[in-house]
């Protein structure tokens, strides 16, 4: 994967050469309104080759709305959408041969067979008659549909459509991947095949996927988006938005001893911000358990077992509670809504 | 335009409108209907020559036993109208049917040209509808083996049904396009299709300049000459402008679906 470096000196859509173009997806200023009510306002955000990025945010968000605006569905109000290097607006024909799109309702021809339907795609992204047939038998066994490759698409389960349309989306080879929520409605088994599937396929591509699931974004995505109310929160890589966001150091601390004198003592070390009761832990049931909150800067480790050792008391356990990628969305969002 | 995404729209629709039994239903239906208009024509013929058996003169006065004039030019008539009632139930799915399913979002970010889509649509379209009059064919097959009628006014009027099915069509289509709701789309299109085939019954009630003009724009009107056998550019040209103004219109209404 190319780590998000800095933006390429020549903007691609002026060379025009594909080999030259780092950024697959750029997004600058994006503004879509509906009427009075703007679904994105300003959105900026970019994607290299080979990355997954992750579009994360609450329903009404503007996800859909964007990533129907980089596959060319509409042009936005304003601001620009370039992908592989050409301009969503000014060349969406040449946008629309490079990318494969999964829209969130998966919508598909009920009346034809997989394999009719595949082929179809197929032929009308420009694939020529020798390619489709392999193309085609290619995907249906990535996506493990080959099963049904001769049945009507209206009879087969709602798993197995959810996979027809990310085959849909992949019978080209594209160079760009747009997945509006691809993992609704399969169950987990499935649901572990298609990030595996989605994981394999970066590396030669460009992925980018909305979705709800928040553990999905920390196992699959080498970046996330955060959008709210249709403007950027926070673009970072999971690891890096989790510890970004601990403003204060939190800890946990289990203890055998008075709780109120060890509550009183914590909170007396230097550095400590707030002391809380914590959960107890199974494994030490004597224990009392502590959640420590310092400043930034403070070691825990250094300053908070002397305090204890000192008053005779047992420490068990202390180690530092990390944010999940969850509660750092949950943050972002509700900071966002304050302002 | 690439004829190749034309063919493939074409065969996806073909095949939508086959595999989910409109095409049958709608055929069956028309065939019935015009069946009973050719029977109901036929048998008046027949008793008309019965009575011109006893009453020569009566016959010679109002020239009833023309098979062209009492038979067939009326029967394209008949035709007509049932095509006005039935190309709507043709042509309501073809775009509506996308919108509404959600299909559409994906079949915009296919790398196709608008006008590949709607071409295509057309001619599955007015493929069916050719198969659908392909079956009244028997009629005047009929009439060449057990009578004697002029043949040009059949093939004619021929060309004026294949004419008027893709003026019908088109309009169809347009109104398809407007919304995503099969039934608005079906009772807009009849409604102004019912509109044109009016106008030659109003035309008569106007001023004479005005009334050149409606009878003009009256979509069946053109047909009637066609039915005699005289092929006059001025109703081919109708039908072609008819025919391209909807599907321009068709064009314009999805490029202007995408800016909402």
């Amino acid at each position: 994967m190319i780590p998000p470096g800095p933006q390429s000196l020549v903007p691609s859509h002026y060379t025009g050469i594909n080999f030259k173009v780092l950024k697959m997806i750029e997004v600058e200023n994006l503004c879509k309104s509906f009427g009075p009510r703007k679904a994105v306002n300003g959105l900026t955000f970019s994607a290299s080759k080979g990355e997954i990025l992750g579009f994360l945010g609450p329903n009404g968000a503007g996800k859909t709305t964007t990533m129907r605006i980089l596959t060319c569905f509409f042009p936005p109000t304003s601001g620009k959408a370039i992908v592989a290097g050409h301009d969503c607006f000014e060349n969406s024909l040449e946008v629309r041969k490079r990318i494969g799109y999964l829209p969130e309702s998966v919508p598909l021809y009920r009346e034809m067979s997989v394999r009719g339907y595949l082929s179809f795609v197929a032929g009308v992204k420009g694939m020529d008659h020798r390619a489709v047939k392999q193309g085609v038998n290619r995907v249906m066994s990535d996506c493990g549909i080959a099963d049904v490759a001769e049945r009507l698409i209206s009879e087969i389960s709602k798993g197995y459509r959810q996979r027809v349309g990310l085959a849909q989306a992949l019978v080209n080879d594209p160079e760009v991947l747009i997945l509006d929520e691809p993992t609704v409605g399969l169950d987990p088994r499935q649901i572990r095949g298609i990030r595996q599937l989605i994981r394999d396929l970066a590396g030669e591509r460009t992925v980018i996927l909305s979705t709800h699931i928040l553990p999905e974004v920390s196992m699959i995505c080498g970046r996330v988006v955060i959008v709210n109310q249709g403007s950027l929160v926070a673009v970072d890589t999971p690891a890096n938005l989790t510890s970004r966001l601990r403003t204060s150091n939190r800890m946990g601390i289990w203890v055998v001893g008075p709780p109120q004198e060890v509550q009183q003592a914590l909170a007396a070390v230097h550095g400590v911000k707030n002391v809380q009761p914590g959960e107890p832990d199974p494994t030490f049931p004597d224990a009392h358990g502590f959640t420590v909150e310092l400043d930034t800067g403070t070691d825990a480790r250094r300053t908070l077992p002397p305090v204890i050792i000192g008053h005779n008391w047992d420490l068990m356990e202390l180690r530092s509670l990390e944010m999940s990628l969850e509660e750092v969305f949950i943050k972002l969002v509700t900071r966002e809504d304050e302002v | 335009m690439n004829p190749r995404n034309v063919g493939l729209i074409f065969r996806k629709e073909l095949n939508a409108y086959f595999n989910s039994f409109i095409a049958y239903a709608v055929i069956a239906m028309f065939l019935v209907i015009t069946g009973y208009f050719f029977y109901n024509l036929l048998s008046t013929f027949s008793m008309i020559s019965f009575q011109a058996q006893a009453n020569p003169m009566m016959a010679k006065q109002y020239n009833l036993l023309n098979i062209n004039e009492t038979v067939i030019r009326p029967l394209f008539g008949s035709i007509s109208i049932v095509m006005l009632l039935m190309t709507p139930l043709l042509t309501m799915r073809l775009l509506a049917e996308e919108r509404k399913s959600g299909a559409m979002e994906l079949l915009l970010t296919y790398p196709l040209r608008d006008i590949e889509v709607v071409t295509g649509k057309f001619l599955a379209c007015f493929t069916v509808f050719m198969a659908m009059l392909a079956g009244t064919i028997t009629f005047p097959i009929l009439l060449l083996t057990l009578g004697n009628p002029e043949p040009v006014p059949i093939f004619t009027g021929y060309l004026g049904l294949l004419l008027l099915g893709s003026a019908f069509i088109s309009l169809g289509l347009f109104t398809s396009s407007l919304t995503e709701n099969q039934i608005v789309a079906a009772s807009v299109s009849f409604a102004i299709l019912f509109c044109f085939w009016l106008m030659s019954y109003s035309a008569v009630f106007l001023s004479p300049g005005l009334g050149r003009v409606i009878a003009y724009l009256a979509i069946t009107e053109h047909l009637e000459s066609l039915a005699k056998g005289v092929i006059d550019s001025t109703d081919i040209i109708y039908y072609f402008n008819f025919t391209l103004l909807f599907l321009f219109l068709t064009l314009r209404s999805l490029e202007s679906k995408r800016w909402r």
